[in-house]
């Protein structure tokens, strides 16, 4: 057998964001665990270097020894990304990006979310595009989650949002890439990165977000409501690099008809 | 003084700085952010910033989410 250490594949071009390369494809959320030792736990497992928290009020005279967030997932370990998740409209987004701003000693990157609905929680496209103006205008660097539609999509990055980050299906749904087709149109158009962010379930949906040439994915709940959320951690971290490798390899064409993968020359009956 | 801290009512005495409120919370060298009536009191001024009757404070911190 041929040793694999042997083999020398042609190097990836790592995922930069705002000038930060990083090696894992795979962004993770921090909700919905059951406690912090489980988020800590699944977080290295997934091998995620970039982290998402929420912004909420402090619980006051509660519990002054309560472990915060930012011990256990730290700043000098991860990057952090704050969200602006609950937000439904630009005012109270931006709003929050400025706290989030405070909270991490300047640290200007932040995922901005506007949502339509509690029932889909669908971005709502106006409000992003007014917060995204007024957050780039303020000196942010600004990772959107928005709709699959690849002009919106394209808007996006031209006011100077530095990823794109369109639904795979509703946050929390676990219902896989429900629109391929936008998915591959978005990621041909876009020069900067884009991932896949919200309605991962499972190993194989994360997977074929890399094979429609996403830069990444971001997930939560997909593996905070595992059964065992380390062990998916860990399949989330293969899934996002056997989906990128396969689509670096460029898969065969598809076929109507079979095609025998043993030759035909040298049958002895 | 009457200040409202993350919506609830608070008597605290006239002209307390930030700082003076923060530490009677408990909540001195915790990671947070504050803003006052919507605009964010940066870490540096607390000890300076004089709260007044009435203001809105919003003492945030980070926590799980996606």
């Amino acid at each position: 057998m041929t040793d694999q250490s042997q083999i020398q594949l042609p190097e990836d071009k790592p995922l930069e964001i705002a000038g930060r390369v990083y090696k894992s494809r795979l962004l993770v959320g921090t909700g919905k665990y059951r406690d912090m030792m489980e988020t800590g736990h699944a977080i290295e497992a997934s091998g995620a270097e970039i982290v998402t928290v929420a912004v909420r009020r402090t619980n006051l005279g509660q519990n002054p020894d309560e472990p915060n967030l930012l011990d256990v997932i730290s700043p000098d370990s991860f990057t952090i990304l704050p969200n602006t998740a609950g937000c439904y409209n630009a005012r109270d987004a931006v709003r929050t990006c400025k706290l989030a701003r405070e909270l991490l000693n300047g640290h200007n990157l932040v995922k901005l979310e506007v949502l339509g609905e509690e029932k889909t929680l669908y971005p709502n496209m106006t409000e992003t595009l007014v917060a995204a103006e007024e957050l780039i205008r303020d000196g942010f660097q600004v990772m959107v989650y928005c709709s699959d539609d690849p002009l919106l999509c394209k808007r996006l990055e031209e006011m100077g949002c530095i990823a794109i980050m369109p639904l795979g299906a509703p946050i929390g749904s676990g219902l896989g890439i429900q629109n391929r087709y936008n998915i591959r149109l978005i990621v041909e158009n876009a020069s900067v990165p884009v991932l896949v962010d919200a309605g991962v379930g499972t190993a194989s949906d994360a997977t074929i977000a890399m094979e429609l040439g996403c830069d990444g994915v971001l997930m939560n709940t997909a593996i905070a409501q595992a059964q065992d959320p380390i062990r998916m951690a860990r399949a989330m971290k293969l899934a996002i690099e056997s989906g990128r490798e396969a689509y670096l390899s460029g898969r065969m064409p598809k076929k109507a008809y079979a095609s025998a993968s043993s030759p035909i020359d040298g049958i002895f009956f | 003084m009457n200040v409202f801290i993350n919506g609830e009512p608070r008597d605290i005495p006239d002209k307390s700085s930030l700082q003076t409120l923060i530490e009677s919370l408990g909540l001195t060298g915790k990671r947070l952010a504050v803003e006052v009536n919507e605009d964010i009191v940066p870490r540096s001024q607390h000890s300076e910033f004089r709260l007044s009757e009435n203001d809105r404070v919003e003492i945030v911190h980070a926590i799980g989410g996606g």
